[in-house]
């Protein structure tokens, strides 16, 4: 039995050849309940590691692009710096554009940590200045002397400090994620092996007769690894379905949510979690069949 | 057919057969007999398979039974009709399904196994049982149910062993006609049994050889049977 067609023999079935194994026991509720949750938790690895995966594109892509110019100075020689600071942006190749950020985008940036009604006029807040650089980008210890000298209140700051760990645990994250999927797939492995050799351990007196009556030993494993196979792929559809209802019941992304709300599917990422109940099946028919003949070769 | 070349058998350090030597011929038809734990049994199984000879030499069908691997012993029993003392059965499934259980293991189900079965339980008086889950069966239903079973592939070889245990003579006589039928079709048969009036019928009928176990060796029985 080569695996394609054991793979092709399990979705064509036999009908009387499924009815020698009995249908009771309690690895049919084990391998339905198991395959269910390990495919729902499998939806929300999937989640995650895509998830993680467009947030360290984003954020790579983003900050890689972007920085900021602090500009602190008392209130008479902020507009005066400001300007100093733009010129000399204007002025510096690799620079595609900049803008200093009007006191509203400035209130609005710091309203989740002060609230609404943040009196910014009063308060010794430094102005920010919104660097957009080319793909060339430009070099930073010169635009730093620069603004030294033209604006000594304004210090530039290229996010690299903090872009790169970012970047990195989300690259991270994403990586726990696919290996989650992995260790769930070795879990549904190793629970349908014990399963299928509990069954088999239960039906050692069938087995006794088929042989008997001529049964070869890859039409007996046949039997037990449609079943598990088929049980598997009903427990991970259902389990599937319900993972990615709840994902799709999650708030939808928004900027001020950050992460957490990011957490989901996109567009054509909702078809990734149909492959979880094909690999949920596949998983299970070798896990069976090597249980199945494992067990059928140490009988006598 | 099946032939046993100074095969023995032991467990434990002990020796149960010793010395055996019989040919099978195609057409044969024996009946063995002996006192209760002489070895019919044992001898039986060496014959199908199940057990292996710890020394001398079993072949089945031209194969040596030492050298077969699973798949050739499968082969070789779905050549083979037997019935078993213990008479199992898969207790989920009905009885029409357990009898035709060779003929769907050997994918020769559909058509073949519809005219067979209903011939074939008709015969041995279960039509009515064709239902009934085998732990609802009575001792000589089964063993009637098993002999049904051994012939439904229409195997080149029957052994049966005590094929008539449990059941009243009618019924004892009527499978004895439908195995000297088999037998006059050609087929080989080998009955292990205690039941010399059955052997004493058989040989008003057909010609029978009678080997007896004793002293762990095979010897011609006694023209008094």
């Amino acid at each position: 039995m080569s695996a394609l067609s054991g793979l092709l023999d399990i979705l064509k079935g036999d009908a009387q050849a499924d009815r020698v194994v009995p249908r009771r026991g309690h690895s049919v509720r084990l391998t339905l309940f198991t395959s269910g949750a390990m495919a729902f938790l499998a939806v929300f690895a999937l989640a995650l590691s895509l998830a993680s995966g467009r947030l360290a594109d984003r954020w790579s892509e983003a900050l890689a692009r972007s920085s900021t110019i602090r500009i602190s100075a008392p209130a008479a020689q902020m507009e005066a710096q400001i300007w100093a600071v733009l010129e000399v942006l204007e002025q510096t190749p690799g620079v595609a554009s900049a803008r200093a950020l009007s006191e509203e985008e400035q209130r609005d940036l710091l309203e989740p940590w002060f609230g609404p009604d943040l009196p910014l006029e009063d308060l010794p807040v430094p102005r920010l200045v919104e660097v957009i650089e080319t793909a060339e980008g430009y070099d930073p210890d010169g635009l730093r002397l620069r603004l030294a000298a033209e604006a000594p209140g304004a210090v530039l700051d290229d996010h690299t400090r903090w872009r790169r760990p970012l970047v990195r645990a989300a690259e991270r994250l994403r990586s726990l994620g696919w290996i989650s999927l992995a260790l769930i797939l070795g879990s549904v492995a190793a629970m349908v092996t014990l399963a299928a050799q509990s069954a088999l351990a239960a039906n050692v007196k069938v087995i006794r007769v088929l042989r008997l009556v001529g049964a070869r030993d890859h039409y007996i494993a046949r039997a037990f690894v449609r079943r598990f196979t088929l049980r598997a792929l009903t427990g991970a559809t259902v389990g599937t379905a319900l993972g990615m209802i709840a994902i799709a019941l999650l708030p939808s992304a928004q900027e001020e949510g950050g992460f957490l709300t990011g957490l989901g599917f996109a567009g054509l990422h909702w078809l990734w979690p149909l492959t979880v109940p094909i690999l949920s099946a596949i998983t299970a028919f070798w896990a069976t069949r090597a249980a199945a003949f494992k067990t059928l070769r140490s009988l006598p | 057919m099946i032939e046993l070349q100074d095969a023995a058998y032991g467990y434990g350090g002990g020796s149960l057969l010793s010395d055996i030597n019989l040919r099978l011929a195609p057409g044969s038809f024996h009946f063995l007999t002996g006192p209760s734990g002489a070895g019919k049994t044992t001898f039986l199984k060496l014959c199908y398979a199940d057990l292996h000879a710890t020394s001398g030499r079993v072949t089945l069908f031209d194969q040596d039974t030492s050298e077969m691997s699973r798949d050739d012993v499968a082969q070789a029993r779905q050549r083979m009709g037997v019935v078993h003392q213990d008479c199992e059965f898969l207790d989920h499934l009905p009885l029409s399904e357990n009898i035709a259980l060779p003929l769907t293991v050997a994918g020769r189900g559909g058509a073949e196994q519809d005219g067979n079965l209903s011939e074939l339980m008709g015969w041995v008086g279960l039509s009515a049982r064709a239902d009934a889950l085998p732990p609802e069966l009575s001792g000589g239903e089964r063993q009637r149910a098993a002999l049904a079973r051994a012939v439904i592939t229409d195997p080149d070889v029957i052994l049966a062993d005590e094929p008539t245990g449990n059941i009243d003579w009618e019924m004892s006589l009527r499978l004895l006609q439908l195995l000297v039928e088999l037998n006059r079709m050609g087929k080989t048969i080998l009955i292990a049994t205690h039941d010399l009036a059955l052997i004493r019928a058989a040989k008003a009928q057909v010609s029978a050889r009678v080997l007896r176990i004793a002293g762990g060796r095979l010897q011609l029985a006694g023209a008094d049977l």
